[in-house]
């Protein structure tokens, strides 16, 4: 009995804790469905600490933005679906509310139709779902800066710049090392097209989630003695891929990374074995951008920053939360010289991210010059052409050892719309003509 | 397992004192509880409840409750240990998809039942080896299903409609003019299939068949004995139990998720609902409900308390870790204190209140 009590307890604190939200003027704010535990904590605290520490360095040098003050509030989903959805659902009522940006496909993937009901942006910076590119279908999704399609085309352009020129990949062998999750599969037909297209042999091994034992799939890469293997991770599945290359005997200059396999999480627990690794990027790694030193003087220096470990501050999950945070508040303040300097609704934020333009002067005037290149979103094109760099490892850091590159923006094009017009008609969406719409 | 019995196949104590309010107690049908907790399920909570607890934590609960149900028929009644549940569910869910997909106009709760039925030919599959196995190693055979499914899901596009990330979207609900597009209509329609298939589990108990279960359970030698057929028992039990795991898992992926993918339905899932039925209590209906308000609820209410008394102090990982520490020691005491899960807890507080009420035995 005495335990039925003390849940009775503890039910109606819980309650007493749930209604103690109450609407503050003037504020901006926005949900974090974070993760700091579980198999994929290390970017999850990078990227999270990275973006709180730019909301806080807003707050504490510019007083906010337009005098609207930046908020935020963590719920842990440690990557999976359903605590993504809890929190989703959480915090959908507090009042403005910004953009959501869950860092995970499979919880934007069960957000669509809810942000679209709920007309708030959903923000899935370098990942998310190929085809919500197509603004005209997806108006509140946004995969910024770079989709998996995008991403793909660069390493693919990358591997055939090495050999010295597209024709040269013919007959050449690539394998896929993908990781078995939605984010994983999301680039499998377009590895296969592109193949087709450049007559490149193609093997995409799955490895399951999380990673940390791929003994089989290595032994298969062995025998089929590829010229790349791209790896496709995410997690503690890097540094074991690179390890795992070492003792098979594959060497570390023929592996790419993709943009989730390129930090120094990935690649510094596989000590040696990663050196002379490469991978794509589309923000740059290290602290000598002035943002980057805004942030220690003005956020760490008063004890306000959110990394445990100052020695991280500066690494690629930071940088890429801090960019976020950068393209994030951008959009309100493009949406506010259209709205007004007040508490904007999501809708308004959304028309803000559809007019996100940050050319590289904007960007060296927000400190960032050289930490991205740049990005144009319109209502159609909801990734905003950003460009690629790649990075390689060189046992300490990573070098940039390329010029910020295109993608095949032009190829890719036509998919995205017809899985995004195929997507409209099985929903039974109006596909928009204008921004307005 | 055989200590456990049925709490509702305790033999009826002394009639209360004959006379007013005791003897409307004593007559009162035994369905009066469960027609209680309907009124406040269809009545009381969608008036009184917010979107969030809709949504986010009665839906999830009414699921798992579900799946709870069904493997409490399989584990707890029939005493056939499996760790396949989650792969039941997520044959049912992508069945449901598939029907709905690929038969047009079909409508939805024609595909749900089409659904379950295919949960129950995987589920007669993977019960096959029940026929010879018992306890830990049946319970290893099952955990093949768990991961045989998942990897077809995985492996064959043809299961998700070629979707790249693996990962599809979950149909309208719809049934005749009716779309459950609202967090209460949503609810609703969980509950009332909650509601439907543990009213047929409620009443395939009390059957002969039920019995049978039990029989099997207890000792199987001396069921086969009495001329029980043991064979068919086990199947059946398996059949119907994954039939409703995998309606739980529609209602999982359609209901709450609105987002189907096979990586939702993993080993810990399995684990999961297994722990729901085990503290809930084996061998009982409502046991799975109470594990199941305790396994989804008290971590939501775990986190919210923590973010609230600690929130300002530390992140939400440190607040993370230490509610699992929290959960895992409540768990551990909890079952110390009463091995035969929450049920029995139920049962001892409903007897102290009728005692205290000066009657011999309630329902």
């Amino acid at each position: 009995m005495r335990l039925l009590r003390s849940l009775r307890t503890a039910a109606v604190a819980a309650t007493v804790a749930l209604s103690g939200l109450a609407a503050h003027a003037d504020e901006q704010f926005f949900p974090l469905q974070s993760y700091r535990v579980g198999p994929y904590a290390a970017g999850g605290t990078g990227f999270f600490g990275g973006f709180i520490d730019y909301l806080n360095l807003v707050n504490l040098r510019d007083g906010g933005v337009g005098g609207v003050k930046l908020t935020w509030a963590e719920g842990e989903t440690q990557y999976e679906v359903e605590r993504g959805v809890e929190v989703y659902e959480r915090f959908k009522t507090r009042p403005g509310i910004a953009a959501w940006n869950p860092l995970s496909v499979g919880i934007a993937y069960a957000m669509l139709d809810r942000v679209t009901a709920d007309k708030v942006p959903l923000i899935t910076i370098n990942h998310g779902r190929t085809d919500t590119t197509d603004g005209r279908v997806f108006k509140y999704v946004f995969p910024l800066l770079l989709n998996p399609y995008s991403e793909t085309s660069g390493i693919v352009n990358y591997i055939a710049g090495k050999e010295g020129g597209a024709e040269k990949l013919k007959g050449k062998k690539i394998v896929v090392l993908y990781h078995g999750s939605p984010y994983g599969k999301e680039t499998i037909p377009i590895y296969e097209l592109l193949a087709k297209q450049y007559g490149f042999t193609l093997q995409q091994i799955e490895v399951p989630h999380p990673g940390n034992e791929q003994q089989s799939q290595w032994l298969a890469i062995r025998r089929a003695k590829p010229d790349y293997v791209v790896l496709r991770g995410w997690g503690v599945m890097n540094p074991v891929a690179l390890k795992t290359a070492q003792k098979t005997g594959f060497p570390a200059e023929r592996i790419v990374g993709n943009v989730w396999s390129n930090s120094e999480e990935d690649v510094i627990p596989a000590g040696d074995a990663a050196k002379g690794y490469t991978a794509i990027t589309t923000v740059a790694a290290g602290t000598h951008y002035p943002v980057l030193q805004d942030i220690q003087k003005t956020v760490y220096a008063a004890g306000k920053g959110n990394l445990e470990d100052p020695k991280r501050i500066g690494s690629v999950y930071h940088n890429l939360g801090v960019l976020n945070g950068i393209l994030n508040v951008e959009a309100v303040r493009i949406a506010q010289a259209r709205f007004g300097k007040r508490t904007l609704t999501g809708d308004e934020v959304r028309w803000g991210f559809e007019n996100l333009r940050i050319d590289e002067a904007r960007a060296a005037a927000l400190g960032a010059k050289g930490l991205f290149h740049s990005i144009h979103v319109t209502w159609e094109n909801h990734e905003g052409d950003g460009r690629v760099a790649f990075q390689q490892w060189d046992g300490r850091q990573w070098k940039v050892v390329s010029d910020w590159i295109a993608p095949d923006w032009k190829l890719l094009r036509p998919l995205i719309e017809k899985s995004s017009e195929a997507y409209a008609k099985e929903k039974k969406l109006v596909v928009r003509k204008r921004i307005e719409d | 397992m055989s200590a456990i019995l049925p709490a509702d196949t305790s033999p009826p104590l002394a009639i209360a004192p004959p006379s007013g309010l005791r003897r409307a107690w004593a007559c009162a049908p035994r369905g009066l509880p469960v027609l209680a907790i309907l009124a406040l399920g269809y009545g009381l909570v969608p008036a009184l409840a917010s979107p969030y607890w809709l949504d986010a934590i009665l839906i999830p609960f009414l699921a798992l409750s579900l799946a709870g149900v069904g493997l409490n028929l399989l584990t707890g009644y029939a005493g056939q240990l499996s760790l396949g549940t989650a792969a039941f569910m997520a044959v049912g869910a992508f069945a449901t998809y598939n029907f709905h997909l690929r038969i047009p106009g079909i409508p939805l709760l024609a595909s749900m039942a089409l659904g379950g039925l295919c949960a129950t030919a995987v589920g007669l599959l993977f019960g096959l080896p029940s026929l010879r196995l018992r306890g830990f190693y049946l319970a290893v055979s099952t955990l093949a299903a768990q991961f045989f499914v998942q990897w077809m899901l995985t492996r064959f596009g043809w299961f998700t409609n070629h979707s790249s990330s693996g990962v599809i979207d979950a149909p309208e609900l719809r049934i005749g003019p009716w779309v459950f597009d609202t967090p209460v209509a949503r609810y609703l329609f969980a509950l009332t299939v909650v509601a439907l298939l543990s009213a047929a589990a409620w009443r395939l108990v009390s059957t002969r068949t039920g019995q049978h279960f039990v029989a099997v359970r207890d000792n199987e030698l001396a069921a086969r004995v009495i001329g029980i057929p043991v064979l068919r028992t086990k199947l059946l039990a398996f059949a119907v139990s994954s039939f409703i795991v995998g309606v739980a898992g529609v209602l999982w992926a359609f209901v709450y998720l609105r987002t189907v993918e096979p990586a939702g339905f993993n080993l810990d899932r399995s684990f999961q609902i297994l722990f729901i039925v085990i503290l809930g209590g084996l061998g009982t209906i409502r046991g799975a409900f109470f594990g199941a308000a305790l396994i989804v609820v008290l971590p939501l209410l775990l986190s919210r308390l923590g973010s609230w008394a600690l929130g300002g102090m530390f992140d939400s990982g440190v607040l993370e870790m230490s509610q699992r520490i929290a959960l895992g020691l409540l768990i551990i005491g909890f079952l110390i204190a009463e091995p035969e899960g929450l049920t029995a807890l139920w049962a001892r507080a409903r007897h102290a209140l009728a005692r205290r009420l000066g009657i011999a035995r309630f329902h």
